[in-house]
């Protein structure tokens, strides 16, 4: 968390007539608003009329126990769950005002603007430097020099140039679990999109690479919008600055991280926090 | 006997059963590449391969046998593998689970255990009879019908041996579906992609069936596509069943040859694909 970001919190007093849903930090404007969506795996209702905002620059942690939709609502964010049939979503989620659920838009534009890394890495089976210039290349025509500058760009932002500046020809399957995942964030940030995904980015790795894909998020934070689902909620109080709790399809409470976890307004939300679910 | 026991002999009675089964397989296996090497190998000369099949008595070579076997294979592969591939591309990433999917996935296995000698007879019925003789064209296409399925069935198979995690990552990125398919799914695939083109060449380059009733066979040099043409396998037929001791020893010859080349083929497409995948 930034000094300036607990700073900002603490001057701002305490409101006693709170009513549920925070109100947002003044420094951080409204990324994305997500009303009323419903959710369909065919006629399973996944999602039950979800509101909430997603702020700029800051993180939005989802926590749930598992089958809550926390990953089905980051799959409505870049509608990747079109890729299957019988799956659909109701409702708006607008991004700058736009509701990109709307039927006409463009789906290969939007997921440009809308990065997603998953839970498994999924280099692609080509170079590490391919990895990352595919994005580039799908919406950019680039001379060599400025490819490279790009590449190496992202691959600094993940955090993992140093590592592999020796070996950008080699395959991305090489790298170890915890290389990959970053890799796969690096490919995510080197299209520039203005949101980031993060799919329980770090529970397929070992704490040393979940502390790394930690720290990265805290400095992406600086110029991204970013959602990330966690089972972890050591690492959704860590990293994050808004939290909602989803339970069975429904957001019951969504809260500034610090609130969510000393004061939660919802008995079921302590409940799970504190691990007396059940 | 306890439970213990009781699992430990069994798991010796079927390992024994499974080994003595590979064995079994691989024994005959072994006789067979014996046999051909030993009766084949005293043919595998210069002449074998510079001069045309001989007259019975006289000496020759298979020279244009193995010409026409080379081209014909060479225009089915181009015939059937870009059909395959797109085909079998249609299944896996664009009617998994559709009624239209399902029924060309179940017409393509029928097609791919459709004995080869109906195809040679549906070739005949359809090109040799309407252009009133036999060619090397007719050949071709009876052979890429052979290769059709194949293909089909190794590419779907590999495609979606494909994570859909790959695709969706790719997808992901606001790549367009056939990028993905292209630039990702085909790379994860390339090396299963490969061996079925490769097991669709061996399996044609020693049919024999589809071709009797369509290239047949001929005693001279010849490359026009058409007319007969000749080809190891109706040439390795005819000589090995005749009572002519030198054209026995071609018959041996040739079938060695055509062992040999797709051994090659398979271990030289194995390699390719293995470099090609991981290019250190």
């Amino acid at each position: 968390m930034s000094p300036t970001h607990t700073a900002a919190r603490l001057a701002m007093p305490p409101d006693p007539s709170d009513p549920g849903i925070a109100h947002p930090e003044p420094a951080a404007p409204q990324k994305a608003v997500i009303r009323n969506l419903d959710f369909f795996y065919d006629s399973f209702r996944a999602l039950k009329n979800v509101n909430l905002p997603l702020h700029d620059k800051r993180v939005t942690a989802f926590i749930g126990p598992s089958g809550c939709g926390k990953s089905t609502l980051l799959r409505v964010l870049n509608r990747i769950y079109e890729l299957y049939p019988g799956q659909r979503a109701t409702g708006e989620v607008l991004v700058d005002g736009e509701n990109i659920l709307s039927p006409g838009l463009d789906l290969n534009l939007l997921r440009a603007r809308i990065g997603m890394v998953f839970q498994r890495p999924t280099p692609f089976p080509m170079s590490i430097y391919d990895n990352i210039a595919f994005g580039i290349r799908l919406y950019q025509r680039l001379p060599h020099s400025e490819l490279d500058d790009r590449v190496e760009a992202a691959l600094r932002r993940a955090a993992l140039w140093d590592e592999v500046k020796d070996k950008l020809r080699q395959s991305g399957l090489g790298l170890s679990g915890g290389q990959q995942q970053r890799l796969c964030i690096a490919r995510a940030v080197a299209v520039q999109p203005e949101i980031l995904l993060l799919d329980e980015p770090a529970s397929a790795l070992d704490p040393l690479s979940t502390q790394r894909i930690e720290e990265l998020i805290a400095e992406l934070k600086a110029d991204y919008c970013i959602a990330i689902v966690t089972h972890n909620m050591q690492q959704a109080a860590r990293s994050s600055d808004f939290t909602a709790f989803m339970y069975l399809g429904e957001l019951i409470e969504f809260d500034e991280t610090e609130r969510i976890f000393t004061h939660p307004k919802q008995k079921h939300t302590e409940d799970y926090i504190t691990g007396r679910f059940g | 006997m306890d439970l213990y026991t009781r699992r430990r002999i069994v798991n010796g009675v079927v390992m024994s059963l499974s080994v003595a089964a590979t064995a079994f397989g691989l024994l005959w296996l072994v006789l067979v590449l014996w046999t051909l090497l030993e009766n084949g190998i005293a043919a595998i000369t210069p002449a074998l391969f510079s001069q045309m099949t001989p007259p019975p008595g006289s000496a020759g070579g298979l020279l244009n046998a193995i010409f026409g076997s080379v081209v014909m294979t060479l225009i089915a592969t181009l015939i059937g593998t870009p059909t395959g591939i797109l085909a079998g591309t249609f299944l896996a990433e664009y009617s998994r689970r559709s009624r239209f999917g399902e029924v060309v996935r179940f017409i393509n296995d029928i097609l791919l255990s459709a004995p080869s000698i109906i195809v040679g007879l549906f070739v005949y019925e359809l090109l040799v009879v309407h252009m009133g003789h036999f060619s090397a064209w007719a050949g071709a296409v009876a052979l890429a019908i052979i290769v059709v399925p194949v293909v089909v069935r190794t590419t779907e198979d590999m495609l979606n041996l494909v994570p859909n995690a790959l695709r969706e990552a790719a997808a992901a990125l606001g790549s367009p579906k056939w990028k993905v398919i292209v630039m990702v799914s085909y790379r994860a695939a390339i090396q299963g992609m490969v061996t079925g083109v490769m097991l669709a060449v061996a399996r044609i380059a020693g049919e024999t069936a589809p071709l009797l009733f369509t290239a047949l066979n001929n005693q001279f040099w010849s490359t026009d596509l058409n007319a007969p043409m000749a080809n190891l396998p109706v040439v390795i037929f005819q000589f090995a069943m005749s009572p002519y001791a030198d054209w026995q020893v071609l018959a041996w010859g040739g079938a060695l040859l055509i062992t040999v080349t797709v051994l090659c083929l398979n271990i030289g497409a194995r390699a390719l694909a293995s470099w090609s995948t991981f290019k250190q």
